[in-house]
C-alpha cells in the first residue's frame, strides 16, 4: 500500500483529474505513520493524480471532542446535525493542531445551507481576546460521512482559511464504533470547468494524553462521586504497576515451562527494563536520606500547625482589661 | 372552611429557605476547559466564569468560558463587561445554560487566600444567590493529582464582613476562627452518556496511563522547595501581623495607665476642692485625648495568612505521603 502511494506522488505535476467523486475514503489510513505521506488512493482502477498537497495530519485534543458532543446533545430539536468552527494552530511541520471549537447555528434545507456568519465572527473575536494564537483551522460536523451541503460549507470556510480541515465526528455510531475522521478538500476541475470538490481523508491523531492526565476514570463514567485525592491515586497506580509486574512474571514463567513459544523481541524488552534499574552502590543510604528529609518536613509542618492554633488562641481569646 | 390553597400573594411572599449547598457537580467538559485554560497560561494567574444551574442542594456547573487577561487599566473595564455579555449571548444561542454560578481561577501552589478573593465573593453574592469559586492548581497537577477545589464563604463570615467588624469580641461571640472562613464543598463529576461512550471507545489500550507516569516520578524536590519558600514567607507575614497586635496591646495598656494617672490627679484635685468648699470637677473628661478609644486592628489579614499557612502544610503533608510510597517502592524494586 505504501509503495502504491509512493508511485502516485508526482510533486511537480499539476492537477489532472479523471473522474469526479464527491468523496473518497481510505480504509487503510491507520497503516500510514504520522509524518509520512498521507495521500490515499481512492481505488486501484481509477487514475487519479493529486496535486502536491502538503502532507497533512490533524491532531485533535480531547477537549474538542467533548465540546462537539456537548453541542450535539444540546442541539435544537429540528436540527439533525451540528456544525461549528475549529480553532487551533498549524505547527511548523505542517500538522494541524486542533485545540478548541465552538458551535455555529445553522439551518439546512434540501440543497441549501444557511450559516450564521455574524455569530461565527463574534465568537471568533471573543475567543481571540482570550487566546490570540488560536486561529480558524477548519470546521466540524457531526454525522457520518460527507454530504452535499458540506461542500458548500467547506467552500465558505476555505474563504476564511487557506486549507480548512473538515472533521466529522460520528455521534450516531453508525458503524458500531466511534469514528472521527478529518478531510481536506481539493477542487476538481476539467480544464477550466470546476466539476466537484473531492474530500481526501487525512490522518487523525487523537491526543489522549491530556485526558489521561486528568484521569480517564473521571471522564469515562457518567457520575464520579469523589475526586481521588493523592493517596488514592497513588494506590491505584501502584496496583496497576503490581499487576503489570505480575503479568510479566507469568509470561516469563510460561515461556520457561514451554507453554508459550518464546518471542525474542519481548524477551529483549524485558531484559532492557530490568537492566534499566540503576545499580547504585549506596542506594539504601540515598533512600534513607530522602525518607529522613520528608519526615523532617512533616515534623515542621506539624509544628507550624500547632503554632498556628496557639497563636490564634492568644490573639482571639485574650481579654483586654 | 379551611382553605388549603394559599393565595398567590401568600405564596409569593413566603421566601423559600434555600437548602444548604452540599455538592458541586461539574461536567467533564467544564473540567477539561478549566484545565486547558489554566495550563496554557501558567504561571500567570487566570480567571474565568462558570455557567450552570442551581438545583436544590446541588450546584451544577455545565460550562465555562475564560476571561481575557486584563491589564490594570480603567478603560478596559467596559471592554471586559462587553466581552462577558457577548459570550453569554452567543452561548445562549446554542442552548448552553446562560446562568452564572460562580467563577474559577488558577493559583500557584495553593496561594489563593487574598482579600481580593473575599471581595469578589461578596460581589457575586450580592447578585447571585449561590455562587462558588473553583480553584485549580496546575503545578500540583503535574504530580498526578487533580487539584480542583470548590470554595464558598461561610455565612457567619459573610455577615461579619458586611459589618466590617473584626474585633476580638465579635469573633469570640460567633465562635469564629480562621478555619471557618472558607468552606470546601465536595465535587462530583458527571458526563453525558454520549461522552462516556466516546471516551470508552477512544481509550488507549495500554494498561498504564500518563497519570501513572506523573505519579511515579521520583523528583518532587522543586515542588516541595517552592512550597517551603512560600511557607516561610507567610510565616514572616504572620509575624508582622503579630507585631501589630503587640503594638496595639502596648498602646492600650499605656493608655489605660495614663487614664488611671489622670483619674488619680482628678480625685486628689476634687478632694482639695471639697476641702476648700468648691464644686468637685467631673471625673471624666471626654475632650482629653487620652480617653480616645484606640481602634483595634482588623484580624482579617492574619486569618487569611493563617489559612494560607495551613494550606501549605497540608500540601506538604500530601506530597510527603506520596514520596514515602515512591521511595519504599524504589527500595523494594532494588532489593530484587
Amino acid at each position: 500500500m505504501y509503495a502504491a502511494c509512493r508511485g502516485l506522488s508526482s510533486p511537480n505535476e499539476t492537477l489532472i483529474l479523471h473522474l469526479p467523486r464527491p468523496r473518497s475514503k481510505s480504509p487503510l489510513s491507520r497503516e500510514i505513520r504520522a509524518g509520512a505521506t498521507s495521500r490515499m488512493a481512492a481505488s486501484v482502477d481509477t487514475v487519479l493524480q493529486f496535486s502536491s498537497s502538503t502532507e497533512l495530519s490533524a491532531r485533535v485534543q480531547p477537549l474538542v471532542i467533548f465540546n462537539i458532543c456537548d453541542c450535539y446533545v444540546r442541539r435544537p430539536d429540528q436540527a439533525e446535525r451540528v456544525i461549528g468552527t475549529l480553532l487551533g494552530s498549524i505547527l511548523p511541520d505542517g500538522t494541524v493542531d486542533i485545540r478548541n471549537s465552538y458551535a455555529v447555528p445553522h439551518n439546512e434545507f434540501s440543497d441549501q445551507v444557511a450559516l450564521d456568519i455574524e455569530y461565527h465572527h463574534n465568537m471568533l473575536l471573543s475567543h481571540q481576546k482570550v487566546n490570540p494564537k488560536e486561529v480558524i483551522v477548519g470546521w466540524y460536523s457531526t454525522g457520518f460521512g460527507v454530504s452535499g451541503g458540506s461542500a458548500l460549507i467547506h467552500e465558505f470556510y476555505s474563504r476564511e482559511v487557506t486549507n480548512p480541515v473538515h472533521l466529522t465526528v460520528d455521534t450516531g455510531f453508525n458503524n458500531g464504533h466511534a469514528s472521527i475522521k478529518a478531510y481536506v478538500s481539493t477542487n476538481l476541475s476539467l480544464g477550466d470547468r470546476p466539476l466537484a470538490t473531492q474530500f481526501q481523508e487525512i490522518h487523525v491523531d487523537l491526543r489522549m494524553v491530556e485526558a489521561e492526565r486528568v484521569g480517564l476514570d473521571i471522564l469515562k463514567k457518567q457520575t464520579v462521586d469523589k475526586l481521588p485525592n493523592d493517596l488514592d491515586g497513588m494506590e491505584a497506580t501502584m496496583q496497576r504497576l503490581l499487576s503489570l509486574v505480575d503479568s510479566v512474571y507469568e509470561y516469563v514463567d510460561n515461556v520457561v515451562e514451554g507453554r508459550i513459544p518464546a518471542d525474542n523481541n519481548i524477551g529483549r524488552f524485558i531484559a532492557d527494563s530490568v537492566a534499566s534499574i540503576p545499580k547504585l552502590s549506596d542506594l539504601d543510604k540515598l533512600v534513607n536520606d530522602s525518607i529522613q528529609d520528608h519526615l523532617l518536613m512533616l515534623y515542621l509542618s506539624s509544628i507550624t500547625r500547632t503554632q498556628l492554633s496557639l497563636a490564634e488562641k492568644l490573639n482571639t481569646a485574650a481579654q483586654i482589661l | 372552611m379551611a382553605n388549603p390553597v394559599r393565595s398567590f400573594l401568600q405564596v409569593a411572599s413566603t421566601e423559600e429557605a434555600a437548602p444548604p449547598l452540599r455538592v458541586v457537580q461539574i461536567e467533564g467538559l467544564a473540567v477539561l476547559k478549566i484545565i486547558k485554560h489554566c495550563k496554557e497560561f501558567s504561571p500567570a494567574l487566570v480567571t474565568g466564569q462558570l455557567l450552570g444551574l442551581d438545583v436544590g442542594s446541588v450546584l451544577e456547573v455545565t460550562n465555562c468560558f475564560p476571561y481575557p487577561i486584563r491589564e490594570a487599566d480603567d478603560e478596559i473595564e467596559a471592554e471586559g463587561a462587553n466581552y462577558q455579555l457577548e459570550m453569554m449571548r452567543c452561548l445562549r444561542e446554542v442552548n448552553v445554560d446562560n446562568n452564572t454560578v460562580g467563577w474559577y481561577q488558577s493559583t500557584l501552589l495553593g496561594s489563593y487566600q487574598r482579600v481580593e478573593l473575599i471581595e469578589t465573593f461578596m460581589n457575586y453574592q450580592e447578585n447571585i444567590r449561590r455562587s462558588v469559586c473553583i480553584i485549580y492548581d496546575p503545578s500540583r497537577s503535574n504530580q498526578g493529582v487533580l487539584a480542583l477545589k470548590a470554595l464558598k464563604l461561610s455565612d457567619s463570615f459573610m455577615d461579619l464582613y458586611r459589618n466590617n467588624n473584626f474585633t476580638g469580641e465579635k469573633l469570640r461571640e460567633k465562635n469564629l476562627s480562621w478555619v471557618d472562613i472558607f468552606e470546601e464543598i465536595p465535587i462530583k463529576v458527571s458526563n453525558s452518556a454520549l461522552i462516556s461512550a466516546f471516551m470508552t471507545e477512544l481509550e488507549a489500550d495500554s494498561p498504564v496511563t500518563q497519570c501513572d507516569y506523573d505519579r511515579l516520578q521520583l523528583s518532587s524536590g522543586p515542588f516541595v522547595e517552592r512550597n517551603m519558600e512560600f511557607l516561610i514567607e507567610c510565616m514572616d507575614d504572620l509575624f508582622v501581623e503579630q507585631q501589630k497586635f503587640q503594638y496595639h496591646y502596648r498602646n492600650l495598656s499605656r493608655q489605660q495607665a495614663q487614664q488611671q494617672a489622670w483619674l488619680q490627679k482628678r480625685r486628689t484635685e476634687n478632694m482639695a476642692r471639697k476641702a476648700a468648699g468648691e464644686e468637685p470637677l467631673p471625673e471624666e473628661d471626654p475632650s482629653n485625648p487620652i480617653f480616645k478609644p484606640i481602634p483595634e486592628p482588623s484580624r482579617l489579614e492574619s486569618f487569611l495568612v493563617t489559612n494560607q499557612i495551613a494550606n501549605y502544610c497540608n500540601q506538604i503533608n500530601g506530597v510527603s505521603g506520596q514520596s514515602f510510597s515512591r521511595l519504599y517502592l524504589m527500595k523494594a524494586l532494588h532489593e530484587d
